[in-house]
């Protein structure tokens, strides 16, 4: 299919339907709203169905009800709004519900602002919700990736049958950038071939989708199940890219999102100009996070340090620091609040990180 | 002669032979059974799914023979919007108690009747907080006495009791909203039939509809159940006025 220039929110819809993933609940807020305007003419187009609903907790049981049905059910949101559908992502995750979230992350936190930030980190990947449970976190860097990472994201929620979360920042969303999309669209899963969705107790026992266990052996059991799905997630399914990795590097540079192609700017220039060679390690899923490999990377004998630039205050440094396991330094550097690093920006880190004077 | 014997009276196929684990005098059952009874006279057990609330009612689904949910607290009629409308071809159907309907979920059923979702909705009134021990309800009566007002629903710091029935009606949206009662069998034999009613507008694709029921709690009441049934007449039913208060078949809608 022919390259299209699109916004990054609009080609997340797209996207969407791309995956057969035809009902959409959703509640306006910046900086994702386009996606919803976008869908809500797109989507009954394609025989899908769209509920603006009265809030973000609403949203969120909508999700519950509607990923009762088998189908492919998701919505777009940005991080209050996330906030609000942390009790129906737990209680999803706990009647092991496919579902995708995506979250356009703002800085926070309160109401925060509305401009790029990656504070969400923690509430994606370490559980988000109350209970013993994990959502598998994908993180795009650009708008071609954000459209791979949705098409991913449904087949990975009905593989595992989970919450998948997508976290992009603002830029994810907002910037315009040319994309290809799929050529066969795929169709909606059809309900009836379901061995677990709510599709009428027709000639078999009735099912029932819940999270309520009152005795404690059944609810160990249903919680050991959500944590053997995550073992199978951190076997098969961390992603992760590597960029200017050589014997040379000095430093290794981790970062997501929109933070990381800023960072492979900087990485071409100061090697360019200042002879400092820097390697990248990018973690395209957060959850489970590429952590032996990370290791792996940060123990090689050049390495000096390892520095985990973000746009917020420091959270993912911490899962850095936990995979490096002491071996290298670990720092952090960013900024949060809507300011996105330049290339500029991230050289004085790098300098900073490796003590040299400009 | 046993050949001559003719089924009059059976369990409805909708409901399960699981034993509840309601409280002796509680008319939960006597609901759950008018509402199998409405799947089956109209043939929707086999695409029937439910809703589960958060409250005493939180094992239905253990006692009936359709497919279940269960939601979080109060949010009942937002898991059925999303199912329905990603199943339109489906029967929808949420059961609430007044603290996860009239208290935690007032966003969520509000909304819900005002965008006419084609569910419905069995409302179950029992003016206090069963599951969690007696605690006063937004459905209170003033002065009842429960176990976070010991002294007497204070109008002046609580308000007073919600009508949720007449609150919904004032809704522009067609839908039928009535209410009914168990306290008599008479009571019941009418309840019935306007539970039938709310499942085959469903049915017919037509609207919205509640039906809110008044409920006996003797346990927490602190009460006999006959006694139960007798301050429904008494307290409740002057408040909470039995009958139906929008349909959309006589213009009312």
């Amino acid at each position: 299919m022919a390259k299209k220039l699109m916004k990054g929110n609009e080609a997340i819809g797209e996207a969407a339907v791309c995956a057969g993933a035809l009902n959409y609940f959703a509640y306006p807020i910046t900086p994702q709203s386009e996606v919803a305007e976008y869908l809500c003419w797109r989507l009954p187009e394609v025989g899908g169905a769209f509920v603006q609903a009265e809030s973000e907790v609403a949203v969120g049981n909508m999700l519950f009800g509607a990923a009762c049905s088998g189908k492919r059910v998701f919505t777009t949101s940005s991080s209050p709004g996330i906030s609000l559908m942390q009790e129906a992502i737990s209680y999803m995750a706990g009647a092991h519900l496919p579902v995708v979230l995506i979250n356009i992350m703002r800085g926070g936190p309160g109401l925060g602002g509305i401009l790029p930030a990656q504070s969400d980190y923690f509430q994606a990947t370490k559980g988000g919700g109350h209970g013993d449970y994990r959502t598998l976190v994908l993180a795009p860097a650009s708008v071609q990736e954000a459209v791979d990472l949705t098409i991913l994201a449904f087949d990975l929620a009905d593989k595992y049958r989970n919450p998948v979360m997508i976290i992009g920042d603002a830029m994810i969303g907002q910037m315009m950038e040319s994309v290809e999309f799929p050529e066969k669209y795929r169709e909606q899963n059809d309900p009836a071939e379901s061995d677990w969705a709510l599709n009428g107790a027709k000639g078999r026992e009735s099912r029932i989708l819940k999270s309520l266990y009152l005795d404690p052996e059944k609810l160990d059991e249903n919680s050991f199940m959500l944590a053997n799905k995550y073992d199978m997630m951190k076997k098969d399914e961390i992603r992760y890219e590597l960029y200017n990795i050589s014997e040379k590097n000095r430093l290794l540079v981790v970062s997501y999102g929109t933070m990381s192609r800023v960072i492979q700017t900087a990485i071409d220039e100061i090697g360019e100009e200042e002879g400092i060679s820097v390697g990248l390690m990018r973690p395209i899923t957060l959850y489970p996070f590429p952590g032996q490999q990370l290791y792996d990377e940060a123990v090689k004998p050049n390495i000096e340090k390892v520095l985990s630039i973000e746009m917020s205050v420091g959270q993912m440094v911490e899962d850095v620091e936990r995979f490096v396991r002491g071996k290298k330094p670990v720092e952090f550097s960013g900024r949060t609040g809507g300011i996105v690093p330049t290339p500029d920006d991230v050289k004085g880190y790098i300098r900073k990180s490796l003590g040299i004077e400009k | 002669m046993i050949n001559d014997a003719t089924t009059i009276f059976k369990r409805p196929e909708s409901l399960s032979e699981t034993v509840t684990h309601y409280c002796p005098g509680c008319t939960h059952g006597i609901i759950h059974r008018m509402v199998a009874e409405s799947l089956d006279e109209l043939n929707l057990r086999e695409r029937a799914v439910g809703v589960a609330p958060v409250g005493c009612s939180v094992f239905i689904y253990n006692y009936f023979n359709c497919d279940f949910m269960e939601a979080p607290h109060g949010r009942a009629p937002a898991l059925a919007t999303g199912f329905k409308r990603t199943r339109p071809d489906m029967i929808c159907f949420t059961y609430q108690g007044d603290g996860d309907l009239a208290s935690i979920g007032m966003g969520e059923i509000v909304h819900a009747a005002n965008r006419g979702e084609k569910i419905t909705v069995i409302f179950v009134n029992n003016a206090i907080y069963g599951m969690t021990g007696g605690q006063m309800a937004p459905t209170t009566m003033p002065g009842q006495k429960t176990t976070t007002s010991p002294f007497g629903r204070d109008t002046n710091l609580a308000g007073y009791p919600i009508r949720m029935a007449e609150l919904l009606a004032t809704l522009r949206t067609p839908s039928f909203i009535a209410r009914c009662s168990t306290q008599t069998p008479m009571h019941i034999v009418a309840a019935k039939k306007i539970i039938k009613k709310a499942f085959r507008l469903q049915k017919e694709e037509k609207c919205f509809s509640l039906v809110e029921v008044l409920s006996t709690c003797p346990t927490n009441w602190g009460i006999t159940p006959c006694d139960a049934t007798q301050w429904i007449i008494d307290n409740m039913e002057p408040y909470y006025k039995l009958g139906v208060l929008k349909d959309p078949e006589k213009g009312e809608g």
